[in-house]
């Protein structure tokens, strides 16, 4: 099985440096494509190996790209941004490419830049990742040195600057258009759309943002061409994914595996399967904003298709498992003081909504809870849902409260009857 | 008055965008990293610098959680709070560091040495529970370590 973004990847051993990087093959996708391939074929390319964005959405990335303004008259300068923020709770895969290999993170960055000719780049960090942070600064001197970034580019008249910007917080910051206000220096708030980023973006001008491991499929896709990526995958999404698995299971941890492996085979095999003592009640297939499935979705393929008919999303890939043992309503009253505290405050709904559903999931929790408050609850996942607010954190924040109602909704009903958390 | 040192990082950094202001975050960072929180005259000595409002430079300076408007202790300690680490075993670490440094989450110790905050997701998930001290991360954190990492910050 193929490992394309982590086989040079080894936590016990230091990153590559340059020189390691090129020793791997690395670079010879900027060189393919400095020699003589044009912008519109890379977007081209990319668009045809059906790479999707890996931050969450699951875009077509050539498709994203395609809708920059190209030619002379387009506005200058256009921006190319990694979004390396990953701020989601119980998402920690873009961490393992950012320590293990920044070169080929800078690679595709260059690359992306190249398809859209941005000239100025950012690498957006969020301010844990030290390590990361020291590691993309002294890449990016190397990739300067080396004449991969900088004026004239290995002889192809391309030229890019590029920049780390590490964040200083706020979940909000992965919401593109709020972390194009963070790096104007502005609260992160997100922005009304249209216009897209694409047209408007960065300072006004066209601009993309892309995710960690996205950019990090780039160079592969470029060096072994569109039928090697989609043969990596067990589904039609193409190449491979990062996927990862926390909780109380035997072994939590991250792997890149094809696309579309299911969710038995990764919490059995590669975690392990759960911890003595407790057993699978729910998961969060993508993040803590995305829906729960529970045991009868095991055999569900986790691509993006496939998770979204089961009633959730694929999110980041990286799941968070809850166990037999574990309150479901104090799972979600984590999950909803988590984005309540990281509502940005911008609209109505979600500013007020959140403290409420927030201060309901407190007083069940507490035994204080009444009959009323689960249809309160219930009234909120559609006051809250797509449509009625600005961005959506709110929205995303309703995924795994509506689907507890829906599939534990004896535990919630449990903690009003008895006046206690059954699990304490 | 910014000093000649934290006036030349934040020219570095408005060097890099197309108009002052663009660069406040970075330099509050950078006067953050000086003085270790934002008071009120930083406030106002990075509003004069970058040509704006004191209240524009605390709108900003107020939202992002790592800036911190009022003083910290010599260390910082962020607590996970997220939801892997949740599962695994928070609230206990909770429970165990406020009767420990005798504050409450959000407190300073009286000695000054530590101030606890409470923090998102640290991105370590699969070796939750998980806090930072400064710049160091811990993992797997177990209770009874905490006594031997408390340990190494005077």
């Amino acid at each position: 099985m193929e490992r394309p973004l982590t086989r040079n990847i080894h936590p016990d051993r230091p990153a590559l440096n340059l020189k390691e990087y090129e020793m791997t093959g690395g670079y010879t996708a900027l060189r393919k494509v400095c020699s003589g391939m044009t912008p519109a074929a890379l977007q081209k390319l990319v668009q045809d190996s059906n790479l999707k964005g890996r931050g969450g959405a699951g875009f077509n990335t050539g498709i994203k790209w395609s809708l920059i303004p190209m030619g002379e008259e387009a506005a200058s300068p256009k921006y190319l941004i990694c979004n390396a923020d990953e701020m989601e709770p119980g998402t920690f895969k873009d961490r393992l490419l950012l320590e293990g290999n920044p070169h080929q993170l800078i690679e595709g960055m260059i690359l992306a830049a190249y398809a859209i000719q941005a000239n100025i780049s950012y690498v957006f960090l969020r301010w844990a990742y030290h390590k990361a942070a020291d590691l993309i600064r002294k890449s990016i001197q190397e990739a300067y040195d080396a004449g991969y970034l900088g004026k004239d580019i290995l002889g192809s008249g391309f030229h890019l600057d590029m920049h780390l910007h590490t964040g200083v917080g706020r979940y909000m910051c992965g919401e593109e258009t709020a972390l194009l206000n963070a790096l104007e220096g502005k609260r992160a708030t997100p922005r009304a759309k249209p216009p897209f980023p694409q047209i408007s973006g960065l300072f006004g001008k066209p601009t993309i943002v892309n995710n960690v491991e996205t950019l990090c499929c780039v160079p592969h896709i470029v060096n072994n061409g569109i039928e090697w990526f989609k043969g990596l995958s067990y589904s039609e999404d193409g190449g491979t994914k990062l996927y990862g698995v926390s909780g109380k299971v035997k072994r939590p941890g991250v792997w890149e595996l094809p696309m579309g492996v299911t969710m038995r085979e990764l919490i059995e095999e590669h975690a392990g399967g759960m911890k003595d003592g407790v057993e699978l009640k729910g998961v969060l297939p993508g993040g803590a904003s995305t829906d729960f499935l529970t045991t009868q979705h095991l055999d569900i393929k986790m691509d993006y298709k496939s998770v979204a008919a089961a009633g959730s999303r694929l999110g980041t890939g990286t799941m968070i498992v809850m166990d037999s043992g574990t309150c479901p309503v104090g799972f979600v009253h984590n999950l909803q003081h988590f984005f309540a505290q990281e509502s940005c405050g911008w609209c109505t709904p979600c500013r007020e909504g959140l403290p409420w559903v927030e201060k309901l999931l407190l007083s069940l929790e507490k035994g204080e809870g009444k009959k009323e408050d689960i249809e309160l609850l219930d009234m909120h996942t559609q006051l809250l849902g797509p449509g009625s607010t600005f961005c959506a954190l709110a929205p995303g924040a309703m995924e795994p409260l509506q689907s507890a109602l829906k599939y534990f909704r004896d535990d919630f009903e449990k903690h009003i009857e008895h006046k206690k958390c059954p699990y304490d | 008055m910014l000093s000649v040192t934290e006036k030349q990082a934040i020219d570095h950094e408005i060097a890099l965008v197309p108009y002052k202001k663009a660069s406040v975050i970075e330099a509050l960072k950078i006067v953050q990293q000086h003085r270790g929180w934002i008071s009120d005259e930083s406030v106002e000595e990075i509003a004069a610098y970058l040509e704006i409002s004191p209240a524009e430079v605390d709108s900003v300076a107020t939202f992002y959680n790592l800036i911190f408007r009022k003083p910290v202790g010599r260390h910082v300690i962020l607590l996970c709070d997220s939801i892997s680490c949740y599962v695994m075993g928070y609230p206990r670490l909770h429970k165990l560091l406020e009767d420990k440094l005798h504050i409450r989450m959000g407190g300073t110790t009286a000695d000054n040495r530590f101030t606890l905050l409470p923090n998102v997701c640290l991105g370590c998930c699969d070796h939750a529970p998980a806090l930072m001290i400064d710049k160091d991360l811990y993992r797997d954190v177990e209770p009874a370590l905490l006594d031997d990492i408390l340990k190494k910050y005077e």
